[in-house]
């Protein structure tokens, strides 16, 4: 009786076997035909910058466009360099980006932890400002932004000398300034911040630790995932910052790498320069996120609470 | 197996900060609880002014650069401010709007094409989204290699996209040449950025292959956080596949829903830089967006005044898209 009944049952489990290995198959297949989807143009662009001008172009028409064959080498990257001060364009970013993250991350954890652990009067206020905030696009605050950084005062050295002058444009604080606090920034520090028990205050505070003691010696030690969220989720628009510096940096020498690239947008470029140019900009970055992978997956799924 | 499904808050938060039930409201409201009465008056003064202390650098960088702009664009609406200008700032009430709205044809465009674009870019973008996170999110060998192949295009500056593609949009480019191959010669190429017809298409194609890795990973996170036993209890009812993600995922993928659906309309109504980059809002304004017009017109324009009534347009229109995502979370509880 009970070999009987095993007998088609266990038929019925190869058939669901067969059934799954045939689903995993074109699993596969469609995640590889989109692989290729996602990677070709960026295959394409490093491929690109090894090849000169007339073999780039005449590769186009077929298989050889994504292949590193011919006449490759590294001379377009000579080019570029010879043609725009990429290394200073690069070290422009270099500094606004690590500038903007590290203040931002001194300020914002601050502020979270002032709005999540501490009793004050005007906190309640000053969290659901905090929160509208979130919803204002950069964009809809540019053009004002503009005309109010023209007409900051500012404070500089000259000759030995305090200066006063107003206008804040050309310059790296007007680069820096206006993204160091960050809405949600604070708020991913205040909800990561508001899970650590507050008992380990109570008990730093009888052992007669101030509140700044407190922020740095306990919070901070316990809250490097909520660093690195922050950190990874505000490096990446840093780095990319296009439109607030077109308006803002005239100088050529305190251009960063985005608006370096403007050199390129004529009709005809040296298409195999630009290829350089922005496999240039966009390798440090890509080996930033290859190396934090796992990081970067997280942060952005942790931003997925902010609705 | 009906829509009464809740998320459950997650028993391992994971290791982002995670907050279970998602929702503005939720920061700082979590009063901390301390024996009040037990503390000196002092400590609690100490504590007062310790607090404003170390919230007032964010408080005042974000009062100065961020709600003294709002405001500021809001009052600079209604004059005719040049970023230099020889006369004096002056009060015009609603002059900006009129023009806008009567004698600017390029606004009109503008709009029109933002309004397009996003119409397209958001079903689309989410939807793919919503595939590739069904896709990743099997249990099978390699699926985080995917899923990072997938996200590469966002940390991808759109600058750097945008001039690709540009490059790869070229009447005898790579995507032409690629037609041209598959139809077998039977389709010619097209100049798809100079063709009134066609630019905001090819525009819309690369906004999506570059974001959409975003909305995958939110897709993912969602999807994460439905408990298994609820599929367990859909296959035990005889649930097949396509009824299991109808009356299982979609019910309890709500939130990320709402959050995704949102963040891609706002992103998308703020189009700018592939415009800028790729075709400068032609030809014949069939790419010119409502954001790449106030910056036209305001900055590089100097019309300061004109450019901040046009982002003021852009921000009633996010903000009401955003209190309408409030309206939607609220119905939930």
């Amino acid at each position: 009786m009970a070999e009987t009944a095993r007998a088609p049952r266990a038929r019925t489990e190869t058939s669901e076997q067969q059934l799954r290995r045939r689903r995993r198959a074109w699993s596969y297949l469609v995640l590889v035909g989109l692989s290729v989807f996602f990677l070709f143009p960026l295959v394409f662009m490093f491929v690109s910058s090894l090849k000169p001008d007339g073999q780039l172009l005449s590769d186009i028409g077929g298989w050889r466009a994504f292949l590193p064959v011919g006449d490759i080498s590294l001379h377009n990257y000579g080019a570029v360099f010879d043609r725009v001060p990429v290394g200073r364009f690069l070290l422009n970013s270099l500094f606004v980006t690590v500038a903007i993250v590290g203040l931002g991350l001194v300020v914002n954890s601050m502020a979270g932890f002032a709005l999540s652990r501490m009793r004050w009067r005007g906190r309640g206020l000053v969290t659901s400002v905090v929160i509208a905030t979130l919803i204002v696009p950069f964009e809809t605050i540019a053009v004002p932004l503009v005309y109010w950084v023209a007409h900051l005062p500012i404070l500089f050295l000259q000759d030995g000398t305090l200066v006063w002058d107003t206008g804040w444009l050309d310059g790296y604080q007007v680069q820096i300034v206006p993204f160091v606090a960050n809405a949600f920034s604070i708020f991913l520090f205040s909800q990561y911040f508001s899970t650590i028990p507050t008992s380990l205050d109570e008990a730093a505070r009888i052992d007669g630790a101030g509140w700044f003691t407190i922020y740095r010696r306990i919070v901070v030690p316990l809250s490097g995932p909520a660093f690195a969220t922050v950190a990874i989720l505000t490096f990446l628009p840093a780095w990319n910052q296009y439109l607030w510096p077109t308006m803002v940096v005239q100088d050529e020498k305190l251009r960063p790498v985005m608006v370096g690239m403007q050199y390129f947008f004529q009709d005809n470029p040296a298409w195999g320069e630009v290829m350089a140019y922005t496999s240039m900009i966009t390798l440090p970055v890509l080996v930033v996120f290859l190396a934090f992978q796992r990081s970067f997956v997280s942060s952005v799924a942790a931003s997925g609470v902010k609705g | 197996m009906t829509a009464t499904f809740r998320l459950d808050p997650p028993a391992d938060p994971g290791p982002g900060p995670d907050e279970p039930r998602p929702g503005p409201a939720a920061a700082g409201a979590r009063p901390a609880t301390r024996p009040r009465s037990a503390r000196p008056r002092s400590a609690r003064r100490s504590e007062a002014r310790a607090g404003l202390a170390m919230a007032s650098p964010a408080i005042l960088l974000l009062l100065a650069f961020l709600i003294v702009p709002v405001l500021l664009g809001f009052v600079l609406s209604f004059t005719n401010a040049r970023l230099v200008s020889p006369e004096p700032l002056r009060f015009v009430g609603l002059d900006n709007f009129v023009r806008a709205f009567t004698v600017d044809p390029t606004f009109f465009r503008s709009m029109v094409n933002t309004f397009a674009f996003a119409a397209v870019v958001v079903p689309v973008q989410a939807g793919f989204g919503l595939f590739l996170a069904l896709l990743v999110n099997q249990r099978i060998r390699g699926v985080t290699a995917f899923r990072v192949i997938f996200f590469i295009p966002v940390v991808t500056s759109i600058v750097v996209v945008s001039i690709l593609w540009k490059f790869m949009y070229q009447p005898s480019g790579v995507i032409n040449s690629f037609i041209d191959s598959v139809t077998l010669g039977a389709w010619q190429g097209t100049a798809w950025l100079n063709d009134p017809s066609t630019a905001l298409f090819a525009i819309i194609v690369l906004s999506v292959w570059q974001a959409v890795g975003f909305h995958m990973l939110i897709w993912l996170s969602g999807l994460q956080t439905i408990p298994e036993e609820l599929y367990e209890a859909a296959r035990m009812d005889g649930a097949g596949a396509w009824r299991q993600f109808k009356d299982v995922t979609w019910p309890c993928l709500r939130p990320t829903r709402i959050f995704v659906l949102i963040t891609i309309t706002i992103a998308a109504l703020g189009l700018f830089v592939q415009i800028d980059v790729m075709t400068q809002g032609g030809p014949v304004d069939s790419t010119s967006t409502l954001v790449y017009h106030a910056v036209l017109t305001g900055y590089r324009q100097q019309q300061i005044g004109y450019g901040s009534a046009l982002s003021l347009v852009f921000f009633v229109i996010v903000l009401v898209i955003a209190l309408v995502q409030r309206h939607l979370t609220r119905d939930k509880d």
